[in-house]
């Protein structure tokens, strides 16, 4: 089983159970980013998360973010690298950048 | 995404199909690209659809920038499957750990003692002859197969099969000289040098494993490199292009 394909069989569960849901996926990466493009994290309206887009590193602020998606219903694009200061903060501390793209699954 | 779409890439797993899913990422239109058909938001963007095709190609997802817009390519190609000839203990190694690596594997052995769901839990299991069962399921070029009955009844009809299709990894368990024995019986039925150097044999990666768990990894190991230096030769010249 491929590990993307898990993760939409997740969101496909969450979502048939009447939850709120979000898929995160990687699109673009530059440097020695941990997880390949087309990486995806799907997350419910709890915080639930199942697969990832890095090793560990921005998964609390794509949750963040994924949980803001659930509301409001609007796709996000998102920046990590080490020239931002707040993916720093956030620690992907591998030193590759990332661009994460955030929707709902409505 | 949309719940359609979602369902839809499920159905492509199962079916074994590739597809691409095409996000516009400024509004989040998808269009969902099969080689041979197209649906949704962007299924009349022929921009799209052929970028979509192409990145199927190469197996690579990817963004590109279609008409000023962002789009991204997510390919999804089915999972490797790996096929084992044998349900004998080294297969109830191989077989969870082929799992883990997220292969879709199917264990074959006509002998009923052995071709049992007990021995191999959450994982296929057909009793039947190989190249039957490679009939029914079709090898494709995802597919790798390995036989580990030592038995020539069950083994080289296996082998004959797989060489004949495009599978991407063959592996025959066994003895250097029991695989020169091997490819004197193989002649007999037409497959000639060329195509037997395609069979891994003594199979695996020679780390001295001696254990069933240890062959197992060795088998996974040189099956795990087979297959990315095939993927890295498929995406090089687009690579080089770019």
């Amino acid at each position: 089983m491929s590990d993307a394909l898990e993760v939409l069989d997740q969101v496909g569960k969450w979502k048939a159970s009447g939850k709120g849901v979000a898929v995160a996926t990687v699109i673009t990466t530059w440097g020695s980013s941990p997880r390949p493009v087309g990486s995806q994290l799907g997350v419910d309206d709890s915080g639930e998360m199942v697969g990832s887009v890095s090793g560990g590193c921005i998964e609390g602020a794509v949750v963040q973010e994924a949980l803001a998606a659930i509301k409001d219903g609007k796709p996000r694009l998102l920046d990590f690298g080490v020239t931002d200061e707040q993916a720093w903060d956030v620690g992907l501390a591998c030193g590759g950048k990332v661009q994460v793209f955030v929707e709902k699954v409505s | 995404m949309k719940s359609e779409t979602l369902a839809a890439l499920q159905e492509a797993r199962t079916k074994r199909q590739a597809v691409t899913l095409a996000t516009r990422l400024g509004d989040g239109a998808e269009g969902l690209v099969y080689r041979d058909s197209v649906k949704g938001d962007l299924a009349g963007d022929a921009a799209i659809v052929s970028a979509a095709r192409g990145a199927m190609e190469v197996g690579r997802s990817e963004t590109v920038e279609i008409g000023g817009q962002k789009v991204f390519l997510n390919v999804y190609v089915p999972p490797p499957r790996l096929i084992i000839v044998g349900a004998v203990h080294i297969a109830q190694s191989l077989a969870p750990m082929a799992t883990m690596l997220e292969f879709d594997v199917t264990v074959v052995d006509p002998r009923g003692a052995w071709a049992t769901a007990n021995r191999f839990p959450g994982v296929k299991v057909i009793k039947d002859w190989a190249d039957e069962a490679f009939q029914e399921m079709g090898l494709d070029v995802s597919t790798a197969v390995v036989t580990l009955t030592h038995d020539p009844k069950l083994d080289d009809p296996a082998l004959e099969s797989a060489l004949k299709s495009d599978v991407f990894y063959i592996g025959a368990l066994g003895s250097r000289r029991t695989h020169a024995k091997r490819k004197e019986r193989l002649a007999e039925v037409g497959i000639t040098d060329e195509m037997f150097a395609r069979i891994h044999g003594p199979v695996g990666l020679n780390i001295g494993a001696k254990s069933p768990a240890e062959i197992a990894v060795s088998i996974l190991g040189q099956i795990i490199e087979v297959r990315a230096r095939r993927l890295e030769a498929l995406a090089a010249p687009k690579a080089a292009a770019a």
